[in-house]
C-alpha cells in the first residue's frame, strides 16, 4: 500500500512532520516499508544567486561568476550559456555531494582561477535529462533557503514523500489512503476530515435492473449490489494529476473511466467495476455454472467452478464477482454509456475463488480482506461524481438489489482484560475513549462493556483482539517488563536423550576432524533414487527448482554434491558431516535423524608418508568413535555384511541389532561416485541416531574398579583359514571358547601369499588372559589354548598355521 | 715422588688419554686387573712386616680408589660424549610440517542452536521437536489459520505429493506445529523452545527454500505481554552478550497471536556491511511475537479462561547472521568447505552459560 503525503492530508488535518508520521505508522502497526523524499537527496543545495557574471580571463566560452548564498559571495567559474547577473540558481558549496557522481564538491581552479561552487543543471541532480544549462529557479525564491521548495515551485520536483505501507491480512480497513487517515486519527495525530459523499440526484430512471440470484446455501454470497448508468461519456486519459498520482504510487493509469475505479479503490478501499452498458443487457449476481468460462481484463480465459461468484447477464458471464472484469464488457475509448458497479462480496467466497483461479488483483485483495459494507453506496456515488466531472454525460437513478449485511455482533469486554493480557494498567475512560475514536459503538453496562466493532473491521470478534486495539494505540511502549517466575533451586536439564545424542555425535564427528555442513532436505529426484529414495510419495508438489524435488532419503546425496563442487574448486581432500532428517515417506513423523560423514580424497602429498585413500577402516573408526560418544560405551555389537547398494559390496558393513540396523558405513559404490562425477576415493558412514537402544538404567555409580594382582597372560596364534572367512568370526568363536578369563583378542596380522594355500589366509591373533584368583599354572593355560583352538577350528574350519 | 706416587700419575694420565671405551677397559686391565700394576702391587701387601703393611696398605689402596674413580668418570664422560653424537646424528628437520589432519568444524546453526538452548534453558524452557513433514492440520488449522485466509499467503506452503492412503501434506512453514503437538499432548504451565527446519517457496537474494526458526512458548495463569517482553529483552541481552540493548515493539498480526507484536533492536548501519548493536538510528527487524490465541488454545485442549501464555519466534539463521557477520544465507547450505572452516566453531568450542556463549 503506497501512498503520497499529500494524499494522506486530503482526508487527515495535521501539523505532524513526516517523521513523526512514520513512527506513529510503525507503532499502531502499519509498518512502513519505505520512505522516498525526493526532497531528501538534495537537503544540502540552497538557493543562489547569481550578482556578476563576467568573462573568465583566461577563457572564452567560461564565465566567472559571483554567487550570493544570502550570507557571503562565492566567487565560481561557471560554463553554461544562460549563466548570467540576477538568475536564481541551485548552488552546491565545497562538501555537497552531487548526485549524478555521488561525489563530494571540492574547491577547485579553472584555468587559472579558484572556483567555489557549483551552479547544478537538471541532470546533474538527477532531476531529468536537461543539461544544456543550469537551473533558473523562480524570481521570488528565497536566496539561501534549501532548494525543495523552489524546485518544486520551478516544476522540476515533487516534493511530496511517498510512504510504502506493508498491511498485515487482518488490516483490510487500512489498505485506502482514508483507512491510513481514519487509525492515524483515532491515534491522536491529527484530525479526520469529513469523508461524506454527497449523493448526485438521478437525471432519469435507470434502463437496466439488478438481480441477485442465489440460492439459499450462497445467500451471503452478496447481500448487496448496487449500481447506476451514466449516458453521454467521453472516455480519454485521466486527468493529468490523478495520473502523477498513480505515478507516485506505482498504480497504472488505464483511461479516465478505469481510473476513476481504481482511485476509488485507492482512496477509499473500494472496489468498483465500470461496464459498457451497450455490452451488457440486465445484470445479475449469480455462482458460476460449472465450466462456465470468461475472458479476463488480463487476456487469459478462466474455467470457472460453482463456488465462484460471477456478475452476468442474461446470455452469459461477464466478469468474475469481486476479482476480475470481464475484458469484452470493460470500458474502453469508444464506449459512451457506462454502467458502475457497487457490490459487497463475501470474503470466504473471494479468497476461495481467487486461491483456486489464482488471479492476484487489487479488487480480490481488498475484498477477501473484507472491505466496509456501509461504503457501497457512498462508493457509488464518489465513482458518478468523478465520472461525471472527468468525463461529462449524465448520471441515471441508483438501482439497489439486497440489503445491507447486518452489523457485527456486540463483544462483551471486561476492561480489566487489558491488564490482564496487556500487562498494562490503562484507565477505564481511556480504554472506551481509545475504542470509540477507532469507531467501535461501546455501551457502558457496569462492570463490563458491550462493543460493536465499526462496519469496517472484520478482524475483531473478541475481547483479545480489543485488548490489541487499546494497546495499540495506547503504545506498546508504556507494557513494563515483568520478569517470568522462576523455579526455586538449581535449573533442570532441558534437552531429550534423542537431543542429548545429536549433541554429543556432532561434537565427537567434529573432534575427528568433520566439517559440518547444513545441506537442503530436497535434492535431485535421480539422485534420491540412488539412495533408495526418489518414490512419488517423497516428490514436492510445487519445487523450487526441477533439481530439488524429492525430499532426500539420507543426508549422503547432499555431502557427495558438496564434495564434487568443493573438487571442482580444487579442494577434493575433504571430510564433511551432516546430522539432519532422512525422509522414509512423505508421511509427518516418517523421518529418521542420520548422523552421516563422508571422507573423500587421494593419498595427501606428504613427506612423512602418513596418509592414505580414504576408505572403509577410516570411516569405521569415525563412525565407532561416534556411536561411543553418543552411547558413552564402546560400541559391542558385531559388524556384518549388507550395507545397502549405494555402498561398495565388499568394501561395506552394518551393526544391527536384531533386524534393526543402527548404523552402516563403507566405501561408495563406484556407479554412485560417478552419479556425482566425483573423481576420488570416497567413503561414508550413516548413523541412525533414532534407532540405538535406551541406555540400560545402572545408577550413576560405577562398578567398583577391582585390578587382578596376577599377571596377565599373552598368547599368539595364528590360524589359516579360508580367504572369505571374516576374522570377525574367528574372533568371536575365540570369545565363544574361553569366556571366564578372557580379556582382549587383538588381530595383528593378516597375511596372504608364500606359505599359506591358494585361497587362504594366515591371521595372526594375540590373546590377554587375565586371571582373576590366581596364577595360572602352564597346564590350564595350555588347556585353554587348546579349547580356543578347538572353538575357531570348528566355528571357521581353519587350523592352527604351524 | 715415591713409586706409588708414579705410578698413580702415570695410571691417570692413561685414563685421561683414553678416548674410547675399549681404550680405558684396557688401562683398567691394565692397573685393576688380575694381573694388574695396582693388584700386582696389592699382592706384595702379605709379605710386609705389620708395620710395613700400616704404612704401605693405605697408600696402596689410596691409590686403587683414585684410579677406579677415575675409571668410573671417565667412563661416564665417555658414554655421554657417545650419546651425544649419536643424538647428534639423528637430529631431523623439526621444521618440516606434522603429519597432515583435519580441523573439525560445527556449523553457524549447531552453534547457535546451542547458545539459544543455553539462554532458554536456564529461564526453565525444554526443547520440543517435531517432524519436518506436517499435518496441514498442525500447521495451519489448529493455528487459526483456515484454508481459505489470507495468511496462508504470507507463507508460501511447499506441499509434499498424495500418499497412498490419499492423505496429503506440507513441509512445516513455521515450528510452530511443534507448539500444537507439545500443547496437545501436554498440560499447563508449558515452556518449550521449538527448533528446527523450515520451508518456504522462496529463493532469492535473502531468501533461501530452507531456512531454521526457533520459537519459544510459554503458558501459565497470569502470563502477559509484560511477560513476553521481558523475555526478549533477557533473550537478546544473553545471546547478543551485551547489556545496552534497546528494542521496539511494533503491533503485527499473525493468525495464532493476539495481540501480535513485531520487536525491533536499535542498531548503527551507518558503516556498510557492519552493524553496531544498542546506539545509532537505525532498527534492525528480530521476529515476530505475541500472546496465544484463543482459538489456538482452545484448538490445542487447553481453556483459555485459566491459562493464558506468549510465543515468540525468529530465524536461526538470522540471529547467527548477525552475530557472527555472516553475509548471505543462501551460504549456509552450500556445504563450501572454505565458507564452512570459515565460519564454523572448534569442535569443543561449547557455548555454556558460566564458560560465555562465545569466545
Amino acid at each position: 500500500m503506497k501512498l503520497t503525503l499529500s494524499w494522506l492530508k486530503e482526508h487527515l488535518e495535521t501539523d505532524a512532520s513526516v517523521a513523526d508520521i512514520l513512527a506513529k505508522l510503525n507503532s499502531i502497526g502499519l509498518e512502513v516499508e519505505a520512505v522516498t523524499d525526493a526532497g531528501a537527496a538534495l537537503k544540502d543545495f540552497i538557493v543562489g544567486e547569481v550578482i556578476t557574471a563576467d568573462k573568465h580571463p583566461n577563457a572564452d566560452k567560461l564565465r566567472l561568476c559571483s554567487v550570493s548564498t544570502g550570507s557571503e559571495n562565492l566567487q565560481i567559474v561557471c560554463g553554461a550559456p544562460n549563466a548570467r547577473a540576477g538568475i536564481k540558481v541551485v548552488l552546491a558549496r565545497p562538501g555537497t555531494v552531487i548526485p549524478i557522481s555521488g561525489d563530494a564538491l571540492k574547491i577547485g581552479t579553472v584555468r587559472g582561477v579558484e572556483s567555489r561552487g557549483m551552479m547544478c543543471s537538471a541532470r546533474e541532480l538527477l532531476l531529468g535529462e536537461d543539461h544544456d544549462g543550469i537551473i533558473e529557479l523562480k524570481t521570488d525564491a528565497v536566496v539561501g533557503a534549501p532548494v525543495a521548495a523552489a524546485l518544486e515551485s520551478a516544476g522540476l520536483l515533487s516534493n511530496d514523500p511517498v510512504i510504502e505501507i506493508s498491511i498485515t491480512p487482518n488490516r483490510g480497513d487500512a489498505a485506502s489512503v482514508w483507512g491510513v487517515a481514519r487509525d492515524l486519527a483515532a491515534a491522536g495525530l491529527g484530525k479526520l476530515k469529513s469523508g461524506n459523499v454527497a449523493p448526485v440526484a438521478g437525471k432519469f430512471p435507470a434502463p437496466k435492473t439488478i438481480t441477485l440470484n442465489f440460492a439459499a446455501e450462497n445467500k451471503n454470497a452478496c447481500p448487496i449490489f448496487a449500481g447506476r448508468l451514466i449516458r453521454g461519456v467521453k472516455n480519454g486519459p485521466a486527468p493529468k494529476w490523478v495520473q502523477a498520482r498513480f505515478k507516485a504510487v506505482g498504480l497504472k493509469s488505464i483511461s479516465a473511466l478505469v481510473d476513476v475505479t481504481n482511485f476509488v479503490s485507492q482512496d477509499r478501499g473500494r472496489p468498483l467495476h465500470v461496464f459498457d452498458a451497450d455490452k451488457v443487457g440486465n445484470l445479475q449476481a449469480r455462482m458460476a455454472k460449472d465450466g462456465e468460462t470468461v475472458l479476463a481484463l488480463d487476456d487469459a480465459t478462466y474455467t470457472l467452478t460453482a463456488n465462484t461468484i460471477v456478475i452476468a447477464d442474461e446470455a452469459r458471464a461477464l466478469g468474475i464477482a469481486g476479482i476480475m472484469g470481464g475484458k469484452d464488457s470493460g470500458s474502453y475509448d469508444d464506449t459512451v454509456n457506462v454502467f458502475i458497479e457497487s457490490a459487497y462480496f463475501d470474503p470466504g467466497h473471494i479468497a476461495r475463488a481467487g486461491r483456486k483461479q489464482g488471479i492476484i488483483s487489487d479488487a480480490r485483495y481488498r475484498f477477501e480482506r473484507g472491505v466496509d459494507p456501509q461504503f457501497v453506496l457512498p462508493g457509488l456515488e464518489l465513482a458518478t461524481q468523478l465520472i461525471l466531472e472527468w468525463c461529462g454525460g449524465e448520471a441515471s437513478d441508483v438501482v439497489i438489489a439486497g440489503e445491507l449485511p447486518p452489523p457485527h455482533a456486540p463483544i462483551t469486554f471486561d476492561p480489566a482484560f487489558v491488564e490482564k493480557l496487556g500487562g498494562i494498567v490503562v484507565p477505564r475512560e481511556t480504554i472506551i475513549s481509545i475504542l470509540q475514536k477507532l469507531g467501535f459503538v461501546v455501551a457502558d453496562r457496569g462492570a463490563a462493556l458491550q462493543v460493536v466493532p465499526p462496519s469496517w473491521r472484520h478482524d475483531v470478534d473478541g475481547p483479545a483482539d480489543l485488548v490489541e486495539e487499546v494497546v495499540r494505540i495506547h503504545g506498546l511502549g508504556s507494557v513494563a517488563s515483568v520478569p517470568l517466575p522462576r523455579d526455586a533451586g538449581v535449573a533442570q536439564p532441558v534437552l531429550t536423550r534423542a537431543q542429548r545424542r545429536a549433541k554429543s555425535a556432532r561434537r565427537a564427528i567434529a573432534a575427528r576432524g568433520f566439517n559440518e555442513a547444513v545441506s537442503f532436505s530436497f535434492i535431485a529426484r535421480e539422485h534420491a533414487a540412488l539412495f533408495g529414495g526418489g518414490d512419488a510419495a517423497r516428490q514436492l508438489s510445487n519445487p523450487i527448482a526441477s533439481d530439488l524435488d524429492a525430499l532426500r532419503p539420507t543426508p549422503l546425496p547432499c555431502l557427495l554434491a558438496a564434495a564434487q563442487r568443493n573438487a571442482a574448486r580444487g579442494l577434493s581432500n575433504l571430510s564433511l558431516f551432516e546430522i539432519g532428517p532422512g525422509f522414509t515417506t512423505g508421511m509427518p513423523e516418517a523421518q529418521a535423524t542420520i548422523a552421516t560423514g563422508l571422507r573423500t580424497g587421494n593419498a595427501l602429498r606428504d613427506w612423512a608418508k602418513s596418509a592414505h585413500d580414504a576408505d572403509v577402516f577410516d570411516v569405521k573408526a569415525d563412525m565407532l568413535a561416534a556411536l561411543e560418544a553418543v552411547t558413552g560405551a564402546p560400541m559391542s555389537a558385531p559388524i556384518r555384511k549388507g550395507a545397502p547398494g549405494w555402498y561398495h559390496p565388499g568394501r561395506s558393513g552394518v551393526i544391527a541389532l536384531g533386524k534393526t540396523v543402527i548404523a552402516q558405513f563403507g566405501e561408495l559404490h563406484p556407479k554412485v561416485l560417478a552419479a556425482f562425477d566425483l573423481k576420488v576415493p570416497a567413503a561414508a558412514f550413516e548413523i541412525f541416531l533414532d534407532a540405538l537402544p535406551e541406555a540400560k538404567a545402572k545408577g550413576k555409580a560405577r562398578p567398583l574398579f577391582a585390578p587382578s594382582p596376577y599377571q596377565a597372560i599373552e598368547r599368539d596364534f595364528a590360524f589359516v583359514v579360508k580367504h572369505e572367512i571374516a576374522a570377525g568370526d574367528i574372533v568371536k568363536a575365540v570369545k565363544n571358547a574361553e569366556r571366564a578369563l578372557l580379556d582382549s583378542v587383538a588381530i595383528f596380522d593378516v597375511y596372504e601369499g608364500k606359505g599359506v594355500p591358494e585361497g587362504h589366509k594366515s591371521v595372526a591373533i594375540s590373546v590377554r588372559l587375565q586371571p582373576k584368583e590366581k596364577t595360572l599354572t602352564e597346564a590350564e593355560i595350555e588347556a585353554i589354548a587348546a579349547a580356543i583352538v578347538a572353538g575357531v577350528t570348528k566355528a571357521t574350519g581353519g587350523s592352527l598355521r604351524t | 715422588m715415591s713409586d706409588i706416587a708414579t705410578l698413580q700419575s702415570d695410571l691417570l694420565a692413561q685414563v685421561s688419554a683414553a678416548s674410547d671405551e675399549a681404550a680405558l677397559e684396557a688401562v683398567r686391565v691394565g692397573a685393576l686387573g688380575k694381573k694388574g700394576s695396582i693388584s700386582e702391587l696389592m699382592k706384595t701387601l702379605g709379605g710386609m712386616s705389620p708395620d710395613e703393611r700400616k704404612v704401605q696398605g693405605p697408600l696402596l689402596n689410596g691409590l686403587r680408589d683414585a684410579v677406579t674413580d677415575a675409571i668410573a668418570l671417565r667412563k661416564s664422560a665417555l658414554a655421554d660424549a657417545t650419546l651425544e653424537a649419536r643424538l647428534a646424528s639423528e637430529t631431523i628437520d623439526v621444521t618440516l610440517p606434522a603429519r597432515p589432519e583435519n580441523s573439525g568444524t560445527v556449523h553457524p546453526i549447531s552453534q547457535v542452536l546451542e547458545e539459544v538452548t543455553a539462554i532458554f534453558a536456564s529461564l526453565g524452557f525444554a526443547v520440543a521437536e517435531g517432524p519436518d513433514v506436517e499435518f496441514d492440520d498442525y500447521n495451519f488449522t489448529k493455528l487459526n489459520i483456515p484454508p481459505d485466509h489470507p495468511a496462508r499467503q504470507m507463507q508460501d506452503t511447499f506441499y509434499v505429493s498424495p500418499q497412498a492412503d490419499g492423505s496429503s501434506h506440507v513441509l512445516r512453514t513455521h515450528t510452530s506445529p511443534v507448539q500444537v503437538r507439545t500443547m496437545l499432548n501436554s498440560k499447563p504451565p508449558i515452556r518449550i523452545i521449538s527448533p528446527g527446519r523450515t520451508y518456504r517457496v522462496d529463493s532469492d537474494a535473502t531468501h533461501s527454500p530452507m531456512f531454521h526458526q526457533v520459537e519459544a512458548l510459554a503458558i501459565d495463569k497470569g502470563l502477559h505481554l509484560g511477560h513476553l517482553k521481558w523475555t526478549i529483552e533477557e533473550f537478546c541481552k544473553a545471546f547478543f552478550e551485551i547489556d545496552a540493548i534497546e528494542l521496539r515493539a511494533r503491533p503485527s498480526f499473525f493468525p495464532f497471536t493476539e495481540p501480535s507484536l513485531e520487536w525491533d533492536m536499535r542498531c548503527d548501519r551507518s558503516t556498510p556491511g557492519k552493524i553496531v548493536f544498542g546506539q545509532g538510528n537505525d532498527w534492525l527487524e528480530l521476529g515476530g511475537s505475541g500472546m496465544v490465541h484463543r482459538k489456538v488454545l482452545e484448538n490445542c485442549g487447553i481453556d483459555a479462561s485459566v491459562y493464558s501464555g506468549f510465543a515468540l519466534g525468529f530465524g536461526l539463521d538470522r540471529m547467527a547472521m548477525l552475530k557472527y557477520g555472516i553475509p548471505d544465507i543462501r551460504s549456509f547450505f552450500e556445504g563450501d568447505l572454505r565458507w564452512l572452516r570459515h565460519y564454523g566453531f572448534a569442535a569443543l568450542d561449547i557455548p555454556s552459560l558460566e564458560g560465555g556463549l562465545s569466545r
